[in-house]
C-alpha cells in the first residue's frame, strides 16, 4: 500500500532548499572599535598586580545588529523540527509556545535563594506537578533537580548509594545490573557513581531471559536499571518477575521511563514493583529539547527512598510551601539549586492541556502511528524490521534496517539519512551503541505528526532508496540542499588538526590561513 | 475525545479509523498485545481536568505564577550561584528561535547553524580563559568542577582533591556526589585548604597539604565571597610542582579585567555560563564550562560533547562536527569517562550571542562597572552602624557584610517588608564569622538601588 | 599511494561441498581443475569487486594474471609471476610483489589464504579478506563480499582511516587429520577498522580501545598476589601481557605477582607449572571472529588444565564491540572434552571495560 500523496507533497519533493548564508566564524567578523553593548563608564579599579589581565580577549567587535543577524542566520541554517522529524527515542513533540511565554514572563527573574514566601507560585507548581507524575506512575514523590535524563539516572545511582549506606550494605552491594538495550546513560552514570555494571545480553525473544538475570543477582546486587519497552519497540513481559527477583536479592529497581509515550496511562511503574522511575520532561512532556538541554529528568520514587532524595525538597505546610534543606539522609545536590524551573512549567502546561484523556489518546496515537509506519516500511524495498521473529505489534517505535540496500548499492543508512535531509526530513535517529542491528534506523512518530507528515517521511525514504539503486552517487554525496556539504570528519578526529576553538584552529592551521 | 486536540494531528477520529483500516484493525487495543494483562493499570486516573483551551491554560498559569514575587517586583541583592545580570534583548531572541528549540541531534549538515554557534560558544570561552580546548557546556558550574576533578583523578591516577575551606555549599555538595562516598573503591577524598584573614588561600597550609597523592587543586577567583586572589600564578606553580592539575573557577564577567587562568598556569578552567545572557530562572539558568590546553591527555578525558571545525567535501568550505576519540589508548587509565547527555546547549547559544555582542571592550567595561558599583555599595554599608565590610579585600561583584547584633534572617525579613531581597544568609558557613550576609551588586543595580538598600538597612539596624 | 593489491585464491572453498575441512591440499586443486568443477571463490570476488568499483570507480588495481585476479578485474595492472603453480606459492609470490606498491591488499579466500598472505606480507601492508573459504576463523574477513569491497573503498578514499590488529588463525592440518579441530593462531595483521561515519552524539563513550585498555589496567591492579595467571593468546591478551613486562602474542604465557614469568608454554609445561598445587587463574579473550574462547588458537589450555585450575577461575576480557558483533550473541567452547564443555556452558560475565561486564551465553 502506498498512501496517496497529498498535492503539497509534490512541491515538497522538489521545493526544499535549506537557507545558505555565507556566515563566517564570528571570530572573523567585525572591526576594531565597533560595539554591540555599552555600559556606563566607571573608573579602573585597584587590582592586585598578579591578578590584572594583560591581553584583552580576542572577541569579535560587532554592532548589536550584526550579532543578532549572525545568530539568526545560523538559526535559519538549523533544520530542527521545521520539516518533519520522526527522531526515534526522543519523542519529537510540539513545544507549545504558551509554555515559553509563561516561563519568560513569570520565571526569568526569580532567584532560587529567595525567601519561600516569595516563591509560592513556583513551589506550588513543583508540588502540583509532582502530584501529577505520582498519579501517573504510582510513586510517592518527584524531584526535578536533575538536568536531564542521564542526570536522573545518576540521581538514582546516588540514591542507591545512600540507601544501601543507610543499611550498612554499601561496601557489599557494588553492582548495578542493566541490559544491552537500556540507554547507555544507565551504565555510564552507575559507573560514575562508583558501581560495577553488569550488562545483560539479548536472547531469543528480543530481551534477556529470567535465567540470565538469575545468573548475576546476589548479595552484591545494588540495583537494576532498565527501560521497557526498549528502543526496538519490544516489551519485556517478564519485568514483574525481574523486579521480584532483584528485590528478593536486596537490590533496588529503577525504571528508566524514556519510552513512556506508548504506555502512558496503561501501566504504572510502582504497580510493576519498581522503587523509582524517571520521566524526561523535554521529551514525553512537551518541553523543548533545545539541541541538548536545558532539560529535566524528573525522578520519582516510593516512600522508602524519599529520605534520600536530593535537597531541597518542596514541602507543603498547610496552605504554604517551603523548601526543606534539613534532611540528614539526603544525597544533597546533584546540581545547584532545585532544577530547570522553566522546563517544569512548560511540561506542567503540556500535561494540563492533555489531561488524563489526552495522555491516553497520545499513547494510542503513538502506537497506532508506529504500526502504521511499520506496515508501510515493510513494503519499502530493502527495509527490514529488527527481531523479525517477534511478530506482535511493536510499541511506539521500531528499529529497522537497510542492510539489504547497503549490500546492494553501497549506500549506508548514514548516506540515506543525509539524503533525506535534502527533502526537509530531519536526520534519522539510527541506534544507540552498540549497533546490534546493522544499518539501523529508528523512527518514532508520536502523537504530534499528522498522517500526511508520516506518509511524506516514508515517501521520501522510499524515493531515496530508489535513488540508491538508480543513482547511488547522488545518495552517497548527499546532502545537496543543505547549508553545507558533507563533512569529511577525519580531520575532526585527528589531534593535530581538530580544533574546538578558533584559537586552536588558527594555531594549527596558521600556514594555510596565511596562504589564504 | 470528541474534539480534536490542537497538539495532536491524528486525534481526528476519521484519520485514526483510516490508519486502523490500513492495518486491518478495528481498535487500537490489540496493538498493545505485548503487555501482559496483569501489567495493565485499570483504575481511572485522578488528575486535574484537561485544559486544552489555550486561553484557559494561560489564565491558569498566570494565576499560579502571580503568587511569586520576582526580583523585578522587588529589589534583589541575591547572588551566590545565580546572579542578577542584565540579559540583552538579543539573547532572548536568539534562545527563543523555534529551529534551535526544536532541534535534537540532527546532523552537522542539516543543523549546521547550531553546530557553528556551538563552536563559537567554545571559541569565545577559549579566548576569555586563554585556553585552546573547550567542551560544550555541562549542567552547572558545580558539575563542571565535579567532572574536571574526576578528569584530573583519571589523568594522575590520584584520589585526592584540595579545595578551599570557603566554598559555595551548593557547589561543594555537587562535588561531594561526584567524589563518591568513602565506602566506594573509587572514592576521591576532598581536603580543605585554609583561607587566610585576607580571604585568599593560606599558602603555608596549601604547601603542607600538597604532595604526590593530590590529583588537583581547585580554587576560585573571585571566590565564593567575591575575593580576588592576588597571586593565582603562585598557587598554580605550587600545585603543578607537586604533579597535580590546577582547576580554577572563574566568573567570565570578571575576565575583561582579571587575568585569564590559562595565562597564569591553570591547567583546567571552569566557571558559570548563566551570567552571559541567561536569566536566573529560579536557578534553572545555570550552566558550566570546562576548558583546558589542547593536548590529547586532556582532550581524551572530557565527558562533554566536543565540536570541531573541519573541512567539507567541497573545497574551501567548513563545517562543524563532533571530535571523536576512537582508537586512542592511554596507558594510565583504569576508569571509564563520565556520562554524556543533555546539558544546557540552548543556553550556549544565548552565551555565544552575548559574548559576540559584548566584545573585548564590553567585558572590560562591565567589569569596571560591577567593581565600581559593588565597591560603592560595600563602602556605604560599611559606613552604617551595626554592620561592617572588610574593605581591605579586593572583591568582584559579591562581598560579605558582617552584622554585630542583628540576625541576618531578621534583617532579611525586615528588608523584604520594604520590597528588598537582602543578600544570602551565610551565617554558620565556613569563613563566616558570626552573622554574615553575602551581598551581590552588578551592572543591573543603579546608584539609586544601592541608596535604597543602604537606607533600608539603616532603618532596620537602628 | 591509493592503489590496491587484489588477489584471488580461485580454489578457496572447494573442500566445503565435499565435507573436507579445508582446501589446502594441492591435490584438491588439481582434482578440481581436471573435473571442471565450478569454483565459487571467483564469484565472491566479483561481488566484492563490484561493490568496490561502485563506491570508488577510479580505483587503481594491481593483481595477478588469469584466475588470480585479471579475469575479474580486466582493467587492472598485472604483476607477472613466474610459472603459475596453482598453489599457495602463487599467493606468496603475488603478495611479495605487491610490497611497497599498494596501500591495501584485498584477497579472496579462507584461513589458509589469509595465513599465506600474512606470511608473505613482510612490510605489514593492511590486509582485508573477502570471505570465500571453508574455514574463516581469522578476524581479517569482512562479513560479506560486498562489505569487503565497501570497506576497501572507504579505506582507499580516506588514507587516514584507522587500522587495527586482527588475528590470523588456521586449522592445524596434522591435528585435523587425526579428527581433532585444532585452530592455531598464526600471526596478526593490520586491517582497516570497519566503521561508519557516525557523528552520533548519543553514543557516549565510544572510545573502545581506551575502554579495553582501562579494563586491562584495572585487571592488572586487582591481580591476586601469589596466584599464577595463565594468559591466553590474542591481541587483547598481548596488551595485557605488555602491562606485565611483555609476553607472546600467539602463545600461552604465565604471570605471577605482576610480571610474566614464562612464555609460550605447552599444555605439559603448564601442567608442570601447577604441579606444586599453586593457585591459578586462566585469562582469555575471544579469538578470531567466531566467538571461540576455548579450543581455537589456545589448545594448550586443555581440558586437563582447566579441570586442574577450576572452571570458576576463568576470566574473559573482550572489547564490547567484538562481543556485540557476534551473531547470535553467544560464545563457544570446544576443549575436546565433551563433558567439560557441557560444564562450561552457561552465562559468563565478560569484562568489557573498567567496572563493566557483559553477560554472554556460552554454548558448546
Amino acid at each position: 500500500m502506498t498512501a496517496p500523496i497529498a498535492n503539497r507533497t509534490k512541491a515538497q519533493f522538489t521545493g526544499f532548499q535549506a537557507p545558505r548564508w555565507a556566515e563566517p566564524v564570528v571570530m572573523e567578523m567585525g572591526c576594531p572599535g565597533r560595539r554591540g553593548v555599552v555600559f556606563d563608564d566607571a573608573p579602573a579599579p585597584d587590582l592586585p598586580k598578579g591578578a590584572i589581565r594583560k591581553t584583552a580577549p580576542a572577541l569579535p567587535e560587532l554592532t548589536e545588529h550584526d550579532a543578532l543577524r549572525h545568530y539568526l542566520h545560523l538559526s535559519q541554517m538549523t533544520l530542527g523540527m521545521m520539516g518533519v522529524s520522526l527522531f526515534g527515542t526522543c519523542t519529537m513533540k510540539y513545544n507549545p509556545r504558551i509554555g515559553e511565554r509563561a516561563a519568560l514572563e513569570h520565571l526569568a527573574d526569580l532567584h532560587p535563594l529567595q525567601h519561600p514566601d516569595t516563591l509560592q507560585g513556583v513551589l506550588e507548581l513543583y508540588d502540583n506537578f509532582s502530584d501529577f507524575l505520582c498519579e501517573v506512575s504510582g510513586m510517592d514523590q518527584f524531584v526535578f533537580q536533575a538536568g536531564g535524563g542521564a542526570d536522573a539516572a545518576y540521581t538514582h545511582a546516588c540514591v542507591t548509594r545512600a540507601y544501601h549506606a543507610s543499611r550498612g550494605e554499601l561496601e557489599q552491594r557494588d553492582q548495578i545490573i542493566t541490559t544491552i538495550q537500556t540507554h547507555p546513560c544507565s551504565p555510564a552514570t552507575a559507573n560514575t557513581a562508583g558501581f560495577e555494571v553488569i550488562t545483560l545480553s539479548l536472547e531469543e525473544g528480543g530481551y534477556p531471559s529470567v535465567e540470565q538475570l538469575k545468573s548475576v543477582i546476589g548479595p552484591r546486587t545494588a540495583a537494576l536499571m532498565v527501560n521497557n519497552p526498549d528502543d526496538m519497540g519490544i516489551y519485556n513481559p517478564d519485568i514483574k518477575e525481574w523486579v521480584r527477583l532483584v528485590h528478593e536479592a536486596g537490590g533496588l529497581c529503577f525504571y528508566d521511563h524514556a519510552n513512556f509515550n506508548g504506555v502512558m496511562t496503561r501501566l504504572r511503574a510502582r504497580e510493576l514493583g519498581f522503587d523509582a522511575c524517571m520521566y524526561m520532561l523535554h521529551k514525553t512532556f512537551g518541553a523543548p529539547k533545545g539541541g541538548g538541554g536545558p532539560a529535566v529528568g524528573a525522578y520519582g520514587c516510593a516512600e522508602h527512598l524519599v529520605p534520600f532524595l536530593p535537597s531541597p525538597l518542596v514541602v507543603k505546610d498547610g496552605d504554604r510551601y517551603t523548601l526543606d534543606d534539613d534532611r540528614p539522609q539526603s544525597i544533597g545536590r546533584v546540581r545547584e539549586f532545585w532544577g530547570n524551573a522553566p522546563q517544569v512549567l512548560k511540561a506542567y502546561a503540556w500535561a494540563r492541556a492533555m489531561g488524563a484523556e489526552g495522555l491516553r489518546t497520545a499513547a494510542d496515537i503513538s502506537v497506532l502511528a508506529n504500526n502504521y509506519m511499520d506496515k508501510r516500511l515493510s513494503e519499502v524495498k530493502g527495509v527490514s524490521r529488527s527481531n523479525p521473529d517477534v511478530t506482535a505489534p511493536r510499541m511506539e517505535m521500531t528499529r529497522h534496517s537497510v542492510e539489504q540496500v547497503t549490500k546492494d548499492t553501497g549506500c549506508t543508512i548514514v548516506d540515506i539519512s543525509n539524503r533525506m535531509t535534502d527533502f526537509g526530513i530531519d536526520a534519522l535517529w539510527l541506534s544507540h551503541e552498540p549497533w546490534l542491528v546493522a544499518e539501523p534506523f529508528t523512527p518514532e512518530a508520536g502523537e504530534l505528526w499528522s498522517r500526511e507528515d508520516i506518509d511524506y517521511w516514508i515517501d521520501v525514504m522510499e524515493h531515496v532508496i530508489h535513488e540508491a539503486y538508480e543513482t547511488p552517487e547522488v545518495v552517497k554525496t548527499a546532502p545537496h540542499n543543505a547549508p553545507i556539504h558533507q563533512i569529511k570528519g577525519a580531520d575532526m578526529a585527528d589531534p593535530a588538526q581538530w580544533a574546538t576553538t578558533w584559537r586552536a584552529y588558527t594555531r594549527k592551521h596558521a600556514k594555510r590561513l596565511a596562504a589564504e | 475525545m470528541t474534539k480534536a486536540h490542537p497538539w495532536m494531528a491524528n486525534s481526528v477520529p476519521s484519520i485514526q479509523q483510516e490508519m486502523l483500516s490500513a492495518l486491518g484493525l478495528n481498535s487500537v487495543d490489540s496493538l498493545f498485545s505485548q503487555i501482559p494483562e496483569d501489567h495493565l493499570y485499570a483504575k481511572p486516573f485522578n488528575l486535574p481536568p484537561q485544559l486544552a483551551s489555550e486561553v484557559a491554560l494561560s489564565r491558569h498559569l498566570d494565576d499560579l505564577m502571580r503568587k511569586n514575587v520576582t526580583c523585578k517586583d522587588s529589589l534583589s541583592f541575591l547572588g551566590a550561584g545565580a546572579w542578577p545580570h542584565y540579559v540583552p534583548a538579543i539573547c532572548d531572541e536568539v534562545a527563543n528561535r523555534y529551529e534551535w528549540q526544536t532541534s535534537v541531534f540532527g546532523s552537522p549538515t542539516s543543523d549546521h547553524g547550531r553546530n557553528q554557534a556551538w563552536f563559537e560558544f567554545c571559541s569565545q570561552i577559549g579566548t576569555l580563559v586563554e585556553m585552546d580546548f573547550v567542551g560544550l557546556p555541562v549542567y552547572s558550574w558545580g558539575c563542571a568542577i565535579g567532572h574536571s576533578v574526576r578528569m584530573a583523578s583519571r589523568m594522575t591516577g590520584r584520589r585526592k582533591v584540595l579545595v578551599t575551606e570557603v566554598m559555595d555549599p551548593e557547589r561543594l555538595s555537587v562535588l561531594r556526589n561526584y567524589c563518591e562516598p568513602r565506602e566506594m573503591a573509587r572514592h576521591i577524598e576532598i581536603v580543605e585548604v585554609a583561607i587566610g584573614a585576607d580571604g585568599c588561600i593560606d599558602q603555608n597550609d596549601l604547601k603542607s597539604k600538597l604532595d604526590d597523592s593530590v590529583a588537583a587543586l581547585y580554587f576560585e577567583t573571585p571566590s565564593y565571597h567575591g575575593v580576588i586572589e592576588g597571586a593565582p600564578g603562585t598557587l598554580c606553580d605550587l600545585a603543578r610542582t607537586a604533579g597535580a592539575e590546577v582547576i580554577v573557577g572563574v566568573d567570565p564577567l570578571s575576565l575583561g579585567l582579571l587575568e585569564a587562568p590559562g595565562a597564569y598556569g591553570a591547567t583546567i578552567a571552569v566557571g558559570p555560563t548563566q551570567p552571559m545572557g541567561v536569566h536566573m530562572n529560579a536557578g534553572g539558568g545555570v550552566g558550566g564550562f570546562i576548558a583546558s590546553p589542547d593536548e590529547e591527555r586532556y582532550a581524551s578525558e572530557y565527558n562533554t560533547l566536543n565540536i570541531s571545525i573541519g573541512e567539507t567535501i567541497k573545497e574551501g568550505e567548513y563545517g562543524f562536527g563532533l571530535t571523536l576519540f576512537h582508537q586512542s589508548s592511554y596507558g594510565s587509565r583504569e576508569e571509564g569517562k563520565d556520562w554524556t547527555g543533555n546539558s544546557v546547549y540552548l543556553w550556549a547559544l544565548a552565551n555565544a550571542a552575548y559574548m559576540a555582542a559584548m566584545g573585548p571592550e564590553g567585558f572590560a567595561e562591565i567589569g569596571r562597572l560591577i567593581m565600581a558599583r559593588s565597591r560603592h555599595a560595600a563602602k556605604a554599608i560599611d559606613g552604617l552602624a551595626g554592620c561592617s565590610v572588610d574593605l581591605s579585600r579586593p572583591f568582584f561583584k559579591e562581598f560579605v557584610v558582617t552584622f554585630e547584633g542583628e540576625k541576618v534572617a531578621d534583617v532579611n525579613d525586615a528588608l523584604r517588608k520594604r520590597g528588598i531581597f537582602g543578600g544570602k544568609d551565610i551565617s554558620g558557613e565556613p569563613g563566616a564569622d558570626g552573622q554574615c550576609m553575602l551581598v551581590c551588586v552588578t551592572e543591573a543595580h543603579t546608584e539609586g538601588d544601592i541608596a535604597r538598600l543602604v537606607s533600608a538597612l539603616k532603618e532596620v539596624l537602628a | 599511494m591509493t592503489s590496491i593489491g587484489f588477489l584471488v585464491n580461485p580454489y578457496a572453498g572447494i573442500g566445503g561441498p565435499t565435507a573436507r575441512k579445508g582446501s589446502d591440499d594441492p591435490a584438491l586443486a588439481a582434482q578440481a581443475r581436471s573435473d571442471g568443477m565450478r569454483l565459487t571463490a571467483p564469484l565472491r570476488a566479483v561481488r566484492a569487486m563490484t561493490a568496490l568499483v561502485q563506491m570508488y570507480p577510479s580505483v587503481d588495481i594491481l593483481t595477478g594474471p588469469g584466475g588470480l585476479g585479471q579475469d575479474i578485474a580486466p582493467a587492472a595492472s598485472i604483476l607477472p609471476i613466474n610459472a603459475l603453480s596453482h598453489s599457495a606459492s602463487d599467493t606468496s609470490a603475488l603478495v611479495a610483489g605487491m610490497q611497497g606498491k599498494v596501500s591495501l591488499i584485498l584477497f579472496c579466500g579462507g584461513d589458509g589464504t589469509a595465513r599465506d598472505v600474512a606470511a608473505a606480507n613482510v612490510s605489514g601492508v593492511p590486509i582485508l579478506g573477502i570471505p570465500a573459504g571453508v574455514k574463516m576463523h581469522s578476524g581479517v574477513f569482512a562479513r560479506s563480499p560486498e562489505r569487503a569491497g565497501q570497506a576497501a573503498a572507504a579505506f582507499l578514499k580516506d588514507p587516514d582511516q584507522p587500522v587495527e590488529l586482527v588475528e590470523i588463525l588456521d586449522i592445524d592440518e596434522a591435528e585435523r587429520r587425526s579428527g581433532r579441530l585444532s585452530a592455531q593462531l598464526f600471526s596478526v595483521a593490520r586491517s582497516p577498522v570497519a566503521r561508519g561515519v557516525r557523528q552520533n552524539p548519543k553514543a557516549g563513550g565510544g572510545d573502545l580501545l581506551a575502554e579495553t585498555d582501562a579494563a586491562l589496567a584495572e585487571y592488572v591492579r586487582r591481580m591476586e598476589h601469589g596466584c599464577l595467571y595463565i594468559l591466553g593468546p590474542g591481541t587483547t591478551m598481548g596488551a595485557l601481557k605488555d602491562r606485565l613486562g611483555g609476553g607472546t602474542l600467539l602463545g600461552v604465557d604465565l604471570a605471577r605477582d605482576g610480571a610474566i614469568v614464562d612464555r609460550d608454554l605447552s599444555e605439559e609445561q603448564l601442567l608442570m607449572a601447577l604441579a606444586d598445587g599453586a593457585k591459578a587463574r586462566i585469562v582469555l579473550t575471544v579469538v578470531g571472529g567466531q566467538g571461540f574462547i576455548l579450543g581455537r588458537g589456545n589448545q594448550q589450555i586443555s581440558g586437563r588444565l582447566i579441570n586442574r585450575v577450576g572452571i570458576d577461575r576463568i576470566d574473559v576480557i573482550c572489547a564490547s564491540d567484538k562481543l556485540n558483533a557476534l551473531n547470535p550473541q553467544e560464545l563457544t567452547v570446544d576443549t575436546g572434552d565433551v563433558a567439560l564443555d557441557a560444564r562450561l556452558a552457561g552465562y559468563w560475565q565478560v569484562t568489557t571495560g573498567p567496572g563493566r561486564r557483559q553477560v554472554v551465553r556460552v554454548v558448546h
